[in-house]
């Protein structure tokens, strides 16, 4: 019998002020520590919390870009618990009133696009950091990232195994980039996702879940729920029951383990937190940074596919992330020829380039009026695709324009029939078995005769051209 | 007036009376020290403010709009601006152990 992975995400996306989400100290990242934490951020006594009016906005941004609901009126509250790089002793969150609610966002999967329900989204501080090394046997505590503005993204357990997070994750990913509230760097912790896991035979009620912490890459997010899903299945068909935890991906192990006793079982004793009054945001407000977003990574897919005739895989590559759909469109308008033409190239030679060099397209040595340019001598027939990947090669290395490329090296397609005709002639007079076996039906011959004329030319020669020279001289 | 609304859970379930055990777990999360005779003595404190607590249930609140804070005010917001000053000698110069900039806390392991 089958079990169905269901999975449900929380994702903790930094969102990029220039301060604080409750004080005016700086959030750049890498400073000395304790260097940008504020008496408020510290909770010395008698401090005042005063809420950052760019932190809204960008909840507001991403609640629109997920068709959710913006809280006319929503609450901060307490989240109590000790540790020592959370000073007050309680994170200022939100609970049962958060800003954003009941969005969605639409995910490709292998049978197709699926809607993945967003319940909520919540502004919260971040707390600061700990560091375990020996410090004379003690911990250290740096205060910087404490207050830094966290917009807490949680999805219904709505994603059916690894795959199905992943594709979620990287969709939510590309959208926060995409409306500016988020770097998405995972390295340095802008966004992070737990994962909530949980197994069950299809049909049945939902399954004791496991909550992962730690995942921050996509890969150790697919690895980590499988193998979670994995553990979860094991322990229920030997007869034992899966326990509701808190678990920890370790991914030199590949595998989670348990983060924190059932002792200590997480009790947070939320309550409003007085020192805030409720926000409030205008219907005008909401208009007001709806006019601002840009055309969003779905529209622009279904727009891709509808306008340009893309393939929907296609249109996925290329709205991956916001400079990369930019890149295209400038692309398209530059080379002036077909849509499909250019997604090839950019999803083909550009992105395995990009690979190639770990650089993002932003950064591109070849930009997109220059790759408009190389297309632009494919689409009007001066050289062939094969010749341009040379051209692009150069190009890339810095050795100019496409056209002067072209001209230096004399790449210019051969497109003069008579001087084909000539060629062709030679190739059929050097080659009487191959001509043969073409006229005894064997197919494969034929190509082999395209292949020497080519070779002749250096591939210079217009392809079409010489096909349709061969096949007519062989029949004459 | 309720003070508290939605799904707030109550930490402590009708009839409101602590035990020992609730007490223990109550100065657990509070993180302070609590010995058996404390934790009785405790118990009846804690009990008599629960009953003041379950009057106040009684009244009938429907209708009435949760509150979330005492005063009928909406949130300031703070224009974005790293305005801040780094104050870190001050602010360690009072701490009980600092090294390299950090403030140092008896060791944590999870």
């Amino acid at each position: 019998m089958t079990w169905e992975i269901v999975v449900g995400l929380e994702t903790h996306t930094q969102l990029l002020t220039e301060s604080k989400i409750f004080s005016g100290a700086s959030t750049a990242f890498g400073a000395a520590p304790n260097t940008q934490a504020s008496a408020v951020d510290i909770a010395l006594p008698g401090v005042l919390p005063v809420l950052n009016a760019k932190a809204v906005e960008f909840a507001i941004r991403l609640g629109l870009a997920i068709g959710a609901t913006i809280a006319p009126r929503s609450v901060f509250a307490r989240k109590n618990y000790f540790y020592p790089d959370l000073p007050k002793g309680y994170q200022i969150s939100q609970y049962e009133l958060p800003v954003v609610q009941n969005g969605s966002l639409k995910i490709a999967t292998e049978g197709g696009e699926k809607t993945i329900r967003i319940l909520r989204a919540h502004l919260e501080e971040d707390a600061g950091k700990s560091l375990h090394e020996d410090f004379k046997g003690m911990s250290g505590i740096d205060l910087n990232r404490a207050g830094t503005p966290l917009l807490e993204i949680v999805t219904e357990p709505d994603m059916r195994g690894a795959k199905e997070a992943v594709a979620y994750a990287r969709a939510l990913h590309t959208l926060v980039r995409w409306i500016g509230i988020c770097d998405g760097n995972m390295q340095e912790g802008s966004f992070r996702c737990d994962a909530n896991v949980s197994v069950r035979r299809p049909g049945e009620p939902l399954g004791t879940r496991c909550e992962i912490k730690n995942l921050n890459s996509f890969r150790f997010m697919e690895q980590a729920i499988e193998y979670e899903a994995r553990r979860q299945v094991e322990l229920i068909e030997d007869g034992g029951k899966v326990v509701q935890e808190t678990r920890l991906y370790d991914p030199d192990r590949n595998e989670t383990r348990s983060m924190r006793s059932k002792e200590d079982a997480q009790d947070y004793r939320y309550f409003p937190d007085p020192d805030l009054l409720p926000l409030v945001i205008a219907a005008a407000e909401v208009e007001r940074v709806r006019a601002t977003l840009p055309e969003l990574p779905q529209a622009k897919k279904e727009r891709f596919v509808g306008q340009f005739g893309l393939t929907p895989y296609d249109a996925e590559l290329l709205t991956g992330a916001r400079e990369s759909a930019d890149y295209f469109e400038s692309l398209v308008r530059e080379s002036g020829a077909e849509a499909k033409l250019c997604a090839n190239w950019q999803n083909g030679e550009l992105a395995a380039a990009l690979n190639r060099d770990g650089l993002e397209i932003a950064r591109s040595p070849v930009p997109a009026p220059s790759l408009g340019a190389l297309v632009k001598r494919i689409a009007d027939g001066t050289i062939s695709g094969k010749i341009a990947k040379e051209v692009f090669e150069a190009m890339w290395r810095g050795e100019g324009s496409p056209d002067a490329i072209i001209e230096a090296r004399g790449l210019k397609q051969i497109s003069d029939s008579g001087a084909i005709e000539k060629l062709v002639d030679e190739v059929l007079a050097a080659n009487a078995k191959q001509v043969e076996d073409y006229r005894a039906g064997k197919e494969k011959a034929f190509n082999s005769l395209v292949g020497q004329v080519m070779k002749a030319t250096k591939g210079k020669a217009n392809p079409g051209q010489v096909n349709e020279i061969l096949k007519k001289k062989l029949a004459g | 007036m309720a003070l508290f609304s939605g799904p707030f859970r109550p930490l402590f379930a009708p009839p409101m009376s602590l035990d020992l055990e609730q007490i223990r777990r109550i100065a657990r999360l509070a993180r302070i020290a609590v010995s058996d005779e404390e934790a009785a003595a405790t118990a009846g404190k804690l009990n008599s403010l629960l009953g003041l607590i379950e009057e106040m249930q009684a009244v009938d609140t429907s209708g009435i709009e949760p509150m979330s804070h005492a005063m009928d005010l909406v949130q300031r917001l703070r224009e974005d601006k790293a305005v801040e000053p780094d104050r870190r000698e001050a602010f360690q110069a009072i701490a009980p152990a600092v090294e390299d900039g950090l403030y140092l806390v008896p060791r944590v392991v999870e």
